[in-house]
């Protein structure tokens, strides 16, 4: 059976074929304005690359907070859309069956979810309207330190010294970030603050709904290997980022329309 | 999409009753003076059948109603935030007060049509409790806003922090009598700064119309036990509050006599609040009341809220019965004859408050919560983290871990009850939405 999953996300489209619950292709693209081509440039080439055509594929699920755009639309026409915490769970289950909680850190949102048997949702948490623990501090931040975004990571791994950052928004980061520059505190340590800071929200939200082993982190802020190793410690515990973690929910979404077919 | 059944609906028959009362409540404090008589300004807990032995043209307006009222229409609490910001208070502080300060900063008066007048209108006294710190804190600073205006209003406030008593336990007497007196030494303020004679009489009417008000609304809110609920918590908010208006009035007790007849005949006739009632939940706490439009959201899952401890308790007087069910308060054998009588009936019948658990007891009302979701036969519970109220909102987190380990489903959701600024619609119903469907919930076909 073949089967697709769209996450429409904040910042990116993550498109995934199912085939048999094996992935048989993905990809990804910026959301633009128009959400529904954003969407249908990585789709097409999904369907490119395996060579098939929108009528082999059983059914499409959507997820993401775009998933409206994309609902019933042609050329996509995607069957039925569900929350990106459900996504998030059959997703992780299907590639990590041990998996008990998800962590999903993305460009807007970050979430906690609970995982049950079969990847059902048995409790989750989201952040409340703040990007202080999501990718769009790490973004504004790496703005602030006038660094590429996916330098940051590798230069909080570099960092030599611990710096507090207090401030629990990401406006008022900024200024924090811009006071430590003055104060001639490296890019190092102050990206390791960052990334720190972000842990710490995000730790301190998910241990609202408990935190049991297997801990697997998704989304694209598991692409930042400056950020696992303050959420491990964090957390006091490993944590399993799995291969693609940012096409998690869309596998996830895809998961969902294949159960609905059997 | 799914197809589910389909529950017969009616409009409540009384409804248009209930709108003129209170129409007519706000009316009569703004015209009190063209009617010759006078008005006074409290909380909606404050004891209102003290001043009601003035007389019968004796008018009030409880706050809380009011800073609620002001919420509802956006534009207007908008400015009221704005007066209230310029004036240098944070925005912290409890969201109902912050609308009714910033009201008599503009000098301007709503009504329950939304429309504005000009002219906040002055009471004649101010009659409150100190329940929370805001409760304390509120009409001092009403009383120095109007103060600036050039108008001196007596302020006269009960100390009520003896602490909760539970539904069902034994109050001690030097706590009651400790409110007694404030009573007693505020019947004399009374008659000094308004120079009338009271009549203990009208106050022994109003007493047993505030103990039969507060008990006939918990009885209307048991009859939300029946499947499909015949009554919608959108809806009871139009309903309850005139206990927090008028709950010592006579038309308040005629109306919910009427109100829980009609109820009645709704449940046995299985006359349904929302027609597509498959998922039933309660809320907590007032709701973000720019935002009611979330609960016909949530209709479209099926969902009804039939209730909460907040809309079931906040006037509603209730006890455990001995076999262990949640149930109306018993009313006192007789009615009150005499001031003492009276006070010590009041005082003795306040201190059971079931929503005063929030300030002293949580455990209790974890315990009460969890009693409606068992009674009421509730899948899940809806916590709304109210930064517009810290009297309400302080124990919520032990609340959701109490639920939690009893194995119900709880939602927790940021917002505030007075200020719109502080909830997000559409991220909510992002939020909720997934709640749904980890409950197994679809949205049903338009």
């Amino acid at each position: 059976m073949i089967t697709a999953g769209i996450d429409v996300g904040a910042k990116f489209v993550k498109v995934v074929i199912l085939k048999d619950g094996g992935v048989l292709e993905r990809a990804k693209a910026l959301v633009g304005f128009d959400v529904l081509k954003s969407t249908i440039d990585p789709f097409e080439t999904t369907l490119k690359k395996t060579g098939l055509s929108r009528n082999d594929i059983e059914k499409i699920v959507a997820t993401g907070m775009g998933r409206e755009a994309v609902h019933g639309k042609p050329p996509i026409n995607a069957e039925e859309v569900v929350s990106v915490v459900v996504a998030d769970a059959k997703g992780a289950f299907h590639l990590i069956p041990t998996v008990k909680t998800v962590i999903d850190v993305g460009a807007e949102e970050g979430r906690g979810v609970k995982v049950g048997p079969n990847g059902i949702v048995k409790d989750f948490v989201i952040n409340e309207r703040c990007a202080a623990g999501a990718g769009t501090f790490v973004e504004a931040m790496a703005r602030a330190l006038e660094v590429k975004v996916e330098d940051m990571g590798p230069l909080a791994l570099k960092s030599t010294q611990v710096i507090p950052m207090n401030a629990q928004c990401c406006v008022f980061a900024e200024s924090e970030v811009v006071t430590l520059i003055h104060s001639k505190v490296s890019k190092e340590d102050i990206s390791r603050a960052i990334h720190d800071a972000i842990a710490s929200r995000i730790s301190s939200m998910v241990l609202r709904v408990g935190v049991e082993r297997d801990v697997v982190l998704i989304g694209g802020v598991a692409l930042n290997p400056g950020f696992l190793p303050p959420l491990k410690k964090e957390l006091n515990t490993d944590v399993i980022v799995p291969e693609c973690p940012e096409y998690v929910g869309a596998v996830g979404a895809a998961m969902i329309a294949s159960e609905s077919k059997e | 999409m799914t197809e589910i059944k389909k529950y017969p609906t009616e409009l409540l028959k009384c409804w248009n009753e209930g709108k003129n009362l209170r129409k007519s409540y706000y009316d009569d404090y703004l015209r009190a003076h063209e009617k010759g008589g006078i008005r006074w300004a409290g909380g909606a807990w404050t004891f209102s059948s003290i001043p009601a032995g003035l007389g019968e043209d004796v008018y009030c307006i409880t706050g809380e109603p009011y800073g609620a009222t002001i919420a509802f229409f956006k534009d207007f609490a908008a400015q009221c935030h704005d007066a209230v910001e310029a004036a240098g208070f944070p925005r912290t502080l409890c969201a109902y007060m912050r609308n009714y300060w910033g009201a008599i900063l503009l000098d301007k008066h709503v009504l329950t049509d939304g429309t504005v007048v000009e002219g906040a209108p002055i009471p004649d006294f101010i009659w409150q409790d100190h329940i929370c710190c805001s409760h304390g804190k509120w009409y001092q600073v009403v009383k120095w806003l109007e103060k600036k205006k050039g108008k001196d209003v007596p302020m006269y406030c009960v100390d009520v922090s003896v602490g909760y008593a539970g539904p069902n336990e034994k109050i001690e007497d030097y706590k009651v009598n400790y409110i007694i007196q404030q009573l007693n030494d505020g019947i004399d303020w009374l008659e000094k700064v308004t120079g009338r004679e009271y009549n203990d009489k009208l106050l022994c009417d109003a007493v047993w119309n505030e103990i039969k008000a507060t008990s006939l609304w918990a009885e209307i809110c048991s009859l939300n036990k029946a499947i499909p609920a015949p009554l919608d918590e959108k809806s009871m908010y139009s309903l309850y509050v005139m206990a927090t208006l008028i709950k010592h009035r006579p038309e308040c007790v005629a109306f919910y006599e009427t109100l829980r007849d009609e109820v009645k005949d709704r449940a046995n006739r299985g006359i349904a609040a929302t027609p597509y009632e498959r998922f039933r939940v309660i809320t907590d706490t007032q709701p973000p009341w720019g935002f009611l439009k979330v609960f016909r959201e949530m209709e479209k899952y099926g969902v009804v809220s039939l209730g909460s401890l907040y809309t079931f308790g906040l006037i509603g007087m209730w006890e455990f019965k001995s076999d262990g069910t949640w149930a109306p308060k018993t009313l006192p054998e007789k009615k009150p004859q005499t001031r003492e009588e009276a006070l010590r009936a009041i005082v003795e019948w306040t201190l059971h408050k079931p929503e005063w658990a929030h300030f002293y007891r949580p455990e209790l009302k974890t315990q009460m919560m969890k009693e409606i979701v068992d009674q009421w036969k509730v899948n899940a519970v809806l916590l709304h983290y109210n930064r517009g109220c810290e009297g309400l909102s302080v124990h919520i987190a032990e609340n959701r871990l109490g639920l939690l380990d009893a194995g119900i489903p709880v939602f927790p959701f940021e917002g505030n009850m007075g200020d719109e600024r502080e909830f997000d619609f559409a991220g909510t119903m992002a939020r909720l939405t997934a709640f749904f469907e980890s409950m197994g919930l679809k949205k049903l076909k338009e």
